[in-house]
């Protein structure tokens, strides 16, 4: 047999994944879809509920969740008159199917990224197990999870959510496991020799300790969510992305800009509210006197 | 029966701690099990008994293991070897649950970086103890309220620890310590952290307290002075194993080794030994009212003066002059024991600093006298020179000299 320098491992590797996703999708379609609908359920609602509302509301409603976490007049009435710059722009609607898309993806991304960084703290074989992959998840490409992903859940929202999930997770895990590492080794001494159990030491110290740089993480994750909207509107999530989107199939540069300046202005909102907010809870580390 | 009792502990760091015991079991040195194993060897088979109610001090340099020592008493760490018993259970063999319930109601602990919740008040942290236990916060801050005052930090409730001084955040770490009622108290390093002054009021606050609570006080600390201010019993720690354990003036008077004299060497001597530790029994006790009789006594001894007792009483001094003196007087000689000239007493607790001043001033070695008025041995000034003067090599002969000369300095009255 001659020697090859280069067996065909590709087509390997092909088969097989193909194989999997079909056995999936055969065995397992129903319960993908029931965990679809699950989920699709929340983001309908939240959808429905925010589009349906009156934009006054909303903007008000933003205004008064500016003003809870800074405490700054300034900052309140900027972020109002940012979400009705969207509305001039005449995305209106499209930016509110984003901020229930991004909400929900956060929201799933913190309850997975917090208890897997939590583990990753406590365990340091469990973090060199979950970092190699929280860097397959940042690096690689989301088309190639979005092919199965909407072979198994169809196309639309909930492969895009998913997507989102994939990209915008890994600093929240990252930043929770740095945040609790570097809590102060005799804060958490102290709390153990006052006999408290694990669960008390992670709620009582650990958690509050690492509440800035978990912040820091909701805060990166959600910007990356939102730069997944366009690629989430190429598999059907509508929204913002949708426009840029559109832009670029019709050459048309100037909706492709309007989309761009209206995906900005989302994201420095949600920069400035979350970002104020992890300020004001860190206070007791200023000496107020 | 000793409350803690360590029993041979050995503490090994190191990837296989089991495995490399055996050799040090063997007698293989520290540096030796570095080089070939790869092993620290913390501890070696310390073993210590501490008494309920005493404030027993570990002292030693850094890297001499007393802080892992220390850990080993709540079980922080986990020893490689040996047995911690308190009040006859093995700490070592308790379960997590047990372990958890045994660091709450008997030890508590005091950490030299305070070791404070900096996102809790000051009344939460010291309530934080309390409510690991599950007690109400209505009733733990009622109690935490309470040792805040008991530390002198009232009004301070509501304060976070970045906002308190040093001083005053190590305060809320006692008054946490001392919240949980637990009988024995952890101080690791307490005080290191804090400037000479706070740090001196912090020794005299917990002299204090101790007083009151009588609890059990594991203190560890790597200055001597305070070691010997604070400490009923010192155990000095070189290199994870015990050098000396004793009393401070065992320490002082006896060092074991050459490490211990090295330390003691700088120490102000004067201020911790106390006048108990250096008096002597005095050379002749009249305990009648005879004149004539005591100063036939006094010739026959050859003593220029006595000290008179009355029942058990002490009522003073006479010299042989005196005495000729007041014999040769015509009409009745007086009861001895009104004559006596009770004069400059010394106090058997007092340091050798305050007791400095009347030994060097009196013509005789001043006489120690108890709360009970009764006689309990007397001072020589010479004896009090060769206990303040350090240990050294080369001076020991002169300290034969000096003892000498305490003997030949009783005929110093005569003299003048």
């Amino acid at each position: 047999m001659d020697f090859v320098l280069f067996p065909d491992f590709g087509r390997a590797i092909r088969n097989t994944t193909n194989q999997f996703v079909d056995f999936l999708v055969i065995n397992f379609g129903d319960s993908f879809e029931a965990f679809s609908n699950f989920i699709l359920f929340f983001l309908v609602k939240l959808e429905r509920v925010l589009r349906a509302a009156d934009p006054i509301i909303i903007l008000l409603l933003i205004g008064a969740l500016a003003y809870a976490s800074s405490r700054k007049w300034a900052l309140s009435i900027a972020m109002m008159a940012a979400m009705w710059f969207i509305g001039t722009l005449g995305l209106w609607q499209q930016a509110m199917q984003t901020i229930a898309i991004m909400l929900i993806a956060v929201l799933i991304s913190i309850i997975l990224g917090i208890p897997t960084g939590v583990a990753a703290a406590r365990s340091d074989r469990f973090r060199s197990f979950i970092n190699p992959v929280l860097d397959l998840m940042q690096t690689i490409p989301a088309f190639v999870y979005l092919i199965p992903a909407a072979m198994l859940f169809g196309l639309g929202k909930m492969p895009a959510i998913l997507a989102t999930v994939i990209y915008a997770a890994p600093p929240l895990v990252r930043l929770t496991d740095l945040g609790i590492r570097e809590v102060d080794g005799e804060v958490v001494e102290a709390s153990r020799a006052f006999g408290a159990t694990r669960w008390q030491i992670l709620r009582g110290v650990q958690i509050p300790l690492a509440l800035p740089a978990i912040m820091q993480g909701i805060n990166q994750t959600m910007m990356m969510a939102l730069a997944m909207v366009v690629i989430a509107s190429m598999i059907g999530a509508r929204g913002v992305g949708e426009t840029v989107l559109l832009g670029l199939q019709r050459n048309d540069s100037g909706q492709g800009l309007i989309g761009g300046i209206a995906i900005v202005i989302l994201a420095i909102m949600f920069d400035r509210i979350t970002q104020a907010a992890g300020q004001r809870m860190q206070a007791h580390r200023k000496v107020r006197s | 029966m000793s409350l803690i009792q360590v029993k041979n502990i050995t503490k090994i760091f190191g990837p296989t701690p089991q495995k490399v015991l055996p050799l040090v079991k063997n007698g293989m040195g520290k540096e030796q099990l570095l080089a070939e194993t790869g092993h620290t060897l913390g501890l070696h088979e310390v073993s210590l008994n501490i008494e309920k109610g005493e404030i027993f001090v570990i002292m030693g340099l850094s890297g001499s293991g007393k802080s892992t020592l220390i850990r080993h008493f709540n079980r922080l760490i986990d020893p490689t070897d040996g047995q911690i018993l308190v009040d006859d259970q093995d700490v070592i063999s308790l379960s997590i649950k047990e372990l958890e319930s045994f660091r709450r109601k008997r030890m508590s602990m005091v950490f030299q970086r305070f070791g404070l919740l900096p996102h809790r008040t000051v009344l939460q942290n010291v309530a934080y103890g309390l409510e690991i236990q599950g007690i109400p916060a209505d009733q733990r801050h009622e109690k935490a309220e309470e040792w805040i005052d008991a530390v002198g930090l009232t009004g301070f409730s509501h304060q976070y620890p970045s906002q308190l001084s040093g001083g005053m955040q190590q305060r809320v770490g006692l008054a946490r310590a001392l919240a949980t009622d637990a009988d024995i108290l952890l101080m690791d390093e307490a005080f290191s952290a804090l400037d000479p002054l706070i740090r001196s009021q912090m020794q005299d606050q917990l002299v204090e307290l101790q007083e009151k609570l009588q609890k059990t006080i594991v203190f560890i600390t790597h200055d001597l002075d305070e070691a010997l201010r604070i400490g009923d019993k010192i155990a000095i720690l070189k290199d994870g194993v015990l050098s000396q354990v004793g009393t401070p003036a065992d320490i002082l008077t006896n060092p074991a080794d050459d490490y211990v004299t090295d330390f003691v060497r700088d120490v102000n001597r004067a201020r911790v030994l106390t006048v108990e530790t250096v008096m002597q029994p005095p050379e002749l006790r009249i305990t009648h009212d005879n004149m004539e009789k005591a100063l036939s006594e006094m010739r026959k001894r050859g003593e220029d003066y006595c000290y008179v007792v009355e029942n058990e009483e002490y009522r003073g001094v006479v010299t042989k002059d005196e005495l000729v003196e007041e014999i040769a007087k015509p009409g009745n000689t007086p009861s001895l024991f009104d004559y006596a000239d009770s004069g400059e007493t010394l106090e058997p607790d007092s340091t050798l600093e305050q007791a400095l001043p009347a030994t060097l001033e009196a013509d005789y070695p001043v006489p120690v006298v108890n709360e009970d008025g009764h006689l309990e041995g007397v001072l020589c000034p010479i004896e009090v020179g060769t206990v303040l003067t350090p240990p050294d090599d080369e001076a020991d002969e002169a300290t034969i000299d000096q003892r000498k000369e305490c003997d030949t300095a009783k005929d110093m009255p005569k003299a003048s």
